[in-house]
């Protein structure tokens, strides 16, 4: 219908290699850029900063672990102390003096410095094996992080983010914060969307389907998987920093613990494995759900006199969520990104649907 | 260097890490018969003290009726989630599997809260607190009955993998493909383990719960019992009890003398740390098998 393909005959190379080669694609993605950038004027200033925000922040956490689990096939059961760590890093550097700018970039550095120690497992085992090494990864630096005077305070201590300047002009609008955050998903997500069509993302797919395959052919795995892990953490670490300095604007060790890595995780399950928009999906679907549950839930029981208690209705979103979790597993377990897509390829063609049989 | 106290510290360690092995059985029962990594068996512990507690509550049964109750509910639940859950991901990539024994554990989890409640309850077994006397050592009694409890199932499990049934299921553990083409029913086989597992949690959520209380801390046996299983061997029974026994040793003795240094907590930074180390030193773990892939 509006995705016509007919019609269209790439007459150059570079036309055929373009990232939206249907012109439906592009005006949607125009059409969304503009959106995004003109949402402060758009939507109300609490819309903005409760669920634009965090939904663009989380977001390109969600496409940073995508890189290392989708792309490279390498589990990660701890991005957020990766996430933790670039954030720390960052209110620790401007705290200290270090302008913003170098400082966010220095945090993604130590992330990507501290990643690679995780990628020493990967590099000995993999699969399971490596889920539960992360996994217990993400367990240590949680301790060392909430055990260490010098990073966080002291146990339960909040350190407060210095407030943001950005090249000498100081922040502190909801509208800065919230450009500061979409920048920053927009460079994330053209750099995934290069991704696939760059060497590097080719490679990382061989190492994803068979590492020693991928070894004999002229892959160097070892390489790539490292390539892999330190990319994916600076991602992780400038976001987590990102995430501190426009939305929480303190730090504590319990924002990055072992729950909200595998709330990220099922970001990337529910949007959908190597799928760009699939991260975009995902992260609104986990992120909105909880609040969307509540409101149903208590609607609900006030509307047929449940008279639940709070606690049932403090746990009950949470039984949702898993439940929920579970039920995409079984079935669309390529997630919401394969959804759309479905729907994609039905439009291409429609109405002569037969051409693709 | 108080010898006396690093003897005691070691004793009471590897009582406490026979019950952890409890939870590492269950474990390894479940990934010895079909691959997957059970990281809902916390949660499933942690509801087997919820059941036992609600049983006890609702028809005024006493505990040594409402224990067997149980475990024939949480029998039925385990059969149930091999059933909806896990049948239809076999052959998944296992990212899917984890992500959902994963979403298991939250649902299981945040229901149990939903219909329970979060306040800690006190399960009392009637085992004294008074102290065991075994030379200058003090022992807790309620560890020695939790050890001899893992001792117990383990037994069990011996001697059952050499009947008929248990020999179904080393089959399966075998090679999935063998088994179904010489008439075993494999999907039978998977759930038998599913519903076993979920008695032996049900055996470390009353021990357990009777030591620390029922409530949501119970799930995070996970932990320690993912670290007994890998370092153990994830397809070993034996293994579970051997390594429940070090890790518990090397836990407490390491804690015991680490936490004054750091302020205390460190018991989940030794289990971690020996996760990591057993990984990366020997990822199939004391007794477990090497697998050797195909390109």
């Amino acid at each position: 219908m509006f995705l016509r393909q007919s019609g269209i005959h790439h007459a150059s190379y570079s036309a055929d290699r373009a990232l939206f080669p249907i012109p439906f694609d592009r005006w949607a993605v125009a059409v969304l850029l503009a959106f995004g950038l003109a949402a402060p004027w758009l939507v109300s200033s609490l819309t903005l900063s409760t669920y634009l925000l965090p939904w663009i922040v989380w977001t390109t956490a969600a496409l940073g672990l995508n890189l290392i689990l989708g792309w490279a096939g390498q589990f990660h059961f701890g991005y957020a102390a990766i996430m933790g760590i670039g954030a720390y890093a960052t209110v620790h550097g401007t705290r200290h003096g270090i302008p913003f700018e170098i400082a966010i970039v220095l945090g993604g550095l130590t992330a990507a410095a501290i990643g690679v120690v995780f990628s020493f497992t990967a590099l000995r085992v993999k699969g399971l094996y490596l889920a539960l090494s992360t996994l217990a990864l993400q367990f240590c630096m949680d301790w060392v992080i909430s055990h260490v005077p010098a990073i966080s305070g002291g146990t339960q201590a909040t350190l407060q983010a210095p407030p943001l300047k950005i090249l000498g002009q100081g922040v502190s609008s909801e509208t800065g914060y919230y450009y500061l955050a979409l920048a920053w998903c927009l460079l994330v997500t053209v750099f995934m969307l290069n991704l696939k069509r760059s060497s590097l993302g080719r490679a990382l797919v061989a190492v994803r389907e068979k590492d020693f395959a991928a070894a004999v052919i002229g892959v160097n795995s070892f390489y790539y998987k490292l390539v892999a892990f330190a990319t994916s953490s600076f991602i992780g670490g400038v976001t987590g920093a990102v995430l501190i300095f426009s939305f929480y604007h303190a730090v504590t060790p319990e924002q990055f613990a072992v729950n909200v890595s595998i709330e990220v995780l099922a970001m990337v399950i529910v949007g959908g494995l190597a799928s760009i928009i699939g991260s975009f999906f995902g992260a609104a679907f986990i992120l909105l759900m909880p609040g969307l549950m509540n409101a149903l839930i208590t609607w609900v029981s006030a509307r047929l006199g449940l008279g639940l208690s709070v606690e049932t209705l403090a746990h009950l979103p949470h039984a949702v969520y898993g439940a929920l979790i579970i039920a995409f597993l079984l079935v669309e377990p390529m997630g919401l990104g394969k959804l759309y897509n479905n729907v994609r390829n039905y439009l291409l063609v429609w109405p002569f649907g037969y051409t693709r049989k | 260097m108080d010898w006396t106290l690093f003897a005691e510290l070691a004793v009471n360690g590897a009582l406490s890490g026979l019950m952890y092995s409890l939870v590492a059985m269950g474990i390894v029962l479940i990934y010895k018969s079909s691959s997957v990594p059970n990281l809902a068996q916390g949660a499933l512990t942690m509801l087997s003290a919820y059941i036992v507690l609600a049983i006890a509550g609702a028809l005024k049964a006493p505990l040594w009726l409402a224990i067997p109750l149980a475990m024939a509910v949480m029998f039925g639940i385990g059969m149930g989630i091999e059933r909806v859950a896990l049948r239809r991901l076999a052959g998944r990539p296992i990212i899917m599997i984890l992500m959902m024994t994963l979403g298991l554990d939250i649902f299981v989890r945040a229901a149990t809260m939903t219909l329970w409640g979060g306040t800690a309850r006190p399960l009392p077994l009637g085992i004294s607190d008074a102290p065991l006397f075994l030379g200058p050592l003090l022992l807790n009694r309620a560890y020695v009955v939790g050890a001899l409890v893992a001792l117990v199932l383990f037994a069990v499990f011996f001697f059952f993998f050499r009947t008929r049934r248990g020999i179904v299921l080393r089959a399966i553990a075998d090679d999935y493909t063998a088994s179904w083409s010489v008439g075993i029913s494999v999907e039978r086989g998977v759930a038998l383990s599913w519903a076993m597992s979920s008695v032996v949690a049900t055996a470390a959520g009353v021990l357990w719960g009777s030591i620390q209380g029922v409530d949501q801390s119970l799930s995070q046996l996970l932990l320690k019992g993912i670290a007994v299983a890998v370092l153990g061997g994830m397809d070993s029974v034996g293994g579970a009890i051997l390594a429940g026994i070090l890790l518990g040793v090397i836990e407490n003795t390491a804690s015991g003398f680490l936490d004054p240094l750091v302020g205390g907590g460190s018991r989940d930074l030794v289990v971690a740390a020996i996760l990591v180390l057993t990984i990366l030193v020997r990822p199939h773990g004391l007794f477990g098998r090497e697998d050797i892939e195909r390109i």
